[in-house]
């Protein structure tokens, strides 16, 4: 490959993913096959990989040590925390969120997932589906990742038996049905000997279907394909009065990332809390002027009339309003050593605003692997529970289905400033 | 998966809007926050950013450099220059000041300045109160920097605890702290070396000439080049030779070694860049090498 070709060229955006699994099932080495043939991991990283594996009695270079970051992971050869990996192909940029696959780990699942929007769902083609399985895709369905890929790999272990995927494919059906997830689809490959994951191989040729690496460069880049309502939570006011430059006297610059939706000059805007609208009189980034700005940029809005405005509001197009709650219902995963003390008064993080939260209700906590409710008094590290919560001052919500930006929150602990917890507004 | 697709930002455009996103929630969370700019090349994207994020207004926010007194002085001329270009107020603290103060105390002369550096960093959050400095660390740089948050927290001791960091989700940034505290922010996390590289290009961002390629006298140990210099000079029976050479990192002088290069435009460096079999600390960083775990460490210590 010449320096040309590896540099993306057609620039087909980033690509944020999650892989789920554990080791057992492969996921490293995926990870590793997949830095490996897109030639992400160099030469000094491989030698460190190969003393490390002799040291430990390998005779192979041990993909998965790609994935060990810390000391204690090292020392212990487990993965403890969410780690963020990094490969581009000829078109696009992908980030790999990799977190352990074990129950006791289902925060760094949450975590990993909450900005991932496509998962690989990893199944041991010996195994077939497991707990494990059901608890991953309920995690990623609960998180919103809108794209989930069941990854049926090992079947280098399995001869590339087709009736052996199809089998696991036809029950996974079943479950997704049943769950009522929307976008899956399947793939066989053995992470081990590389087939279907960049190159095809020649022993599986009864699988048409594009490689793991094709559905990756082809999968939209965007969390949702539906047109979005506008939500632009302001982080800061730019109001340089003190400037030399008198033009900038009575400049008020409302600086946020344009977190759903898309915006131009001239559009009809409102501001929250206080509820009075205005017009988008420019639209800039770092001072240069632009028409519009869409999903996911950061830009400065300037507005035709003088409201009063300061970080926590939102802007938004007067004609779809989100609206203004002081009570959530929230699916919330507590992330804490320490747990839910119910008679407490925790901070949530909505957007850029900060309110003060108490927790009226525990409906239930729900069992990740069977999908039942059981009742509760309380909420252990690595718990899921749908929470009723009632809140010092408004926030301006939306359901996370329709909007994974406005209606995710996190709980904080002021005593510590710890982050405790992660919801989601239902 | 269906092929309607809502139009997207280019890989270089999302990771310049994270990194705003993240640098105003830093001025927006934290009373005091410092950018800390050092010239080498991850804080002079970092210094556009801010300005993208910011302008045109000023930056809520000073720089600061840790100045080892071990720095090439052509990188020590860029950052006072870039600063004053930028109008923005530049704080200089030095390790030589700390080691008058008595605070660090190298083993040998000659010692490696470069970890001391936490010690400087540490006394000037004090002096000034900081409560978030802003960093250009990566991700993709090493290893224990792979899982570290966004937001990462340090406690009074400016020590990082990588088993017991804050859950980070979605873009809910928790850049909280008590008093004497401290958040240490990175803003250009998810970029790569090449993400860098391409961001300076786009940009057509200066940058010392150190990183361009240029004759310098080197000796040859193992595989590393090691610059021949004051503070480094040859030893006897050392073979010096005129090699052709550039800067993928910048540091202490007495820790940082170029790579034979004559890549002398960004361009070059680009192509240099998407084909290079070795990582970017690992030809260049005699402090990562002392052990697998030795960043972790530097880290835990108070380290960037």
């Amino acid at each position: 490959m010449s320096a040309l070709e590896h540099l993306p060229e057609i620039d087909n955006g980033l690509l944020r993913f999650l892989t789920c699994g554990s080791v057992d099932d492969g996921k490293s080495t995926l990870i590793g096959r997949l830095l490996f043939d897109s030639k992400t991991i160099l030469a000094d990283t491989l030698n460190a990989m190969e003393k490390t594996s002799a040291r430990r009695g390998m005779t192979a270079v041990d993909l998965s040590l790609l994935t060990d970051g810390l000391q204690a992971e090292r020392e212990q050869g487990i993965t403890i925390d969410v780690a963020y990996r990094y490969f581009s192909t000829g078109t696009r940029k992908y980030i790999i969120a990799d977190a352990p696959g074990h129950e006791q780990y289902t925060r760094n699942m949450v975590t990993a997932a909450s900005t991932a929007n496509l998962a690989i769902i990893l199944v041991d083609a010996r195994k077939g589906m497991l707990n494990q399985t059901r608890r991953h895709s309920t995690l990623a369905h609960l998180l919103g990742i809108p794209h989930l890929l069941v990854a049926i790999n090992k079947m280098d272990l399995v001869d590339y038996d087709q009736a052996t995927y199809e089998n696991i494919k036809a029950e996974y059906l079943k479950f997704a049905h049943k769950m009522g997830l929307k976008d899956v689809r399947f793939i066989p490959l053995s992470a081990l000997s590389g087939d279907m994951v960049v190159e095809r191989g020649e022993r599986m040729p009864w699988y048409e279907g594009p490689t793991l690496i094709n559905i990756l460069e082809t999968a939209p880049a965007a969390h949702t394909e539906r047109p979005e309502a506008f939500r632009f939570p302001v982080q800061f006011v730019c109001r340089p009065q003190d400037s030399a430059n008198p033009e900038l006297h009575d400049y008020r610059g409302f600086m946020g990332r344009v977190e759903s939706g898309e915006i131009a000059v001239g559009d009809a805007v409102t501001v929250l809390p206080n509820g009075l609208s205005s017009r988008v009189k420019a639209i800039e980034i770092g001072g240069q002027k632009i028409e519009r700005a869409i999903h996911e940029q950061s830009v400065t809005l300037l507005l035709d009339d003088e409201i009063d405005t300061s970080r926590g509001d939102m802007i938004v197009k007067s004609a779809e309003a989100p609206e203004a709650v002081k009570q959530i219902d929230a699916n919330v995963c507590w992330m804490s050593e320490t747990p839910m003390s119910p008679a407490r008064t925790y901070l949530i993080r909505h957007t850029s605003r900060e309110v003060k939260a108490k927790i009226a209700k525990i409906d239930y906590r729900l069992d990740i692997n069977t999908m039942e409710h059981e009742p509760v008094d309380t909420l252990a590290m690595n718990d899921i529970a749908r929470l009723t919560l009632k809140l010092a001052q408004p926030i301006f919500a939306d359901p996370y289905r329709s909007n994974r930006a406005t209606g995710a929150f996190i709980i904080i602990d002021e005593s510590t400033n710890n982050t405790v917890g992660a919801g989601m507004i239902v | 998966m269906t092929t309607l697709t809502q139009q997207t930002l280019s890989h270089l455009d999302w990771l310049e809007a994270e990194a705003i996103h993240i640098m105003r929630e830093v001025a927006g969370q934290c009373s005091s926050p410092v950018l800390l700019f050092s010239g080498g090349k991850d804080s002079v994207c970092m210094l556009r950013i801010a300005e993208k994020a910011f302008r045109p207004g000023r930056f809520p926010f000073p720089l600061m450099h840790i100045d080892t007194g071990h720095n090439y002085p052509e990188v020590i001329a860029f950052r006072d220059k870039r600063a004053a270009e930028l109008g923005e107020r530049l704080i200089v603290r030095s390790l030589e000041d700390s080691m008058a103060r008595g605070s660090i105390v190298l083993k040998h002369e000659h010692e490696s300045r470069n970890k001391h550096q936490s010690v400087t960093l540490l006394e000037a959050i004090e002096e000034f109160g900081f409560d978030a400095c802003i960093g250009g660390a990566r991700r993709d740089e090493e290893k224990a920097r792979a899982k570290e948050r966004i937001m990462s927290f340090r406690d009074e001791f400016g020590q990082w605890d990588p088993k017991n960091q804050r859950p980070e989700l979605w873009n809910l940034y928790n850049a909280r702290s008590h008093k004497g505290e401290n958040i240490r922010a990175f803003p250009i996390s998810n970029w790569t070396e090449l993400d860098v590289w391409q961001y300076i290009q786009r940009e057509q961002l200066e940058l010392p000439s150190i990183y361009f390629a240029h004759t310098r006298p080197v000796v040859r140990k193992g595989d590393l080049l090691m610059p021949v210099t004051d503070l480094t000079p040859a030893k006897p029976g050392d073979t010096i030779e005129e090699v052709m050479v550039r800067f993928r990192t910048v540091g202490d002088v007495s820790c940082t070694a170029p790579v034979a290069s004559d890549a002398d435009t960004v361009d070059k460096i680009l192509a240099e860049t998407a084909t290079t079999t070795i990582t970017e600390r690992g030809a260049t960083r005699m402090d990562d090498q002392t052990s697998e775990a030795s960043m972790e460490q530097r880290k835990k210590e108070g380290y960037f």
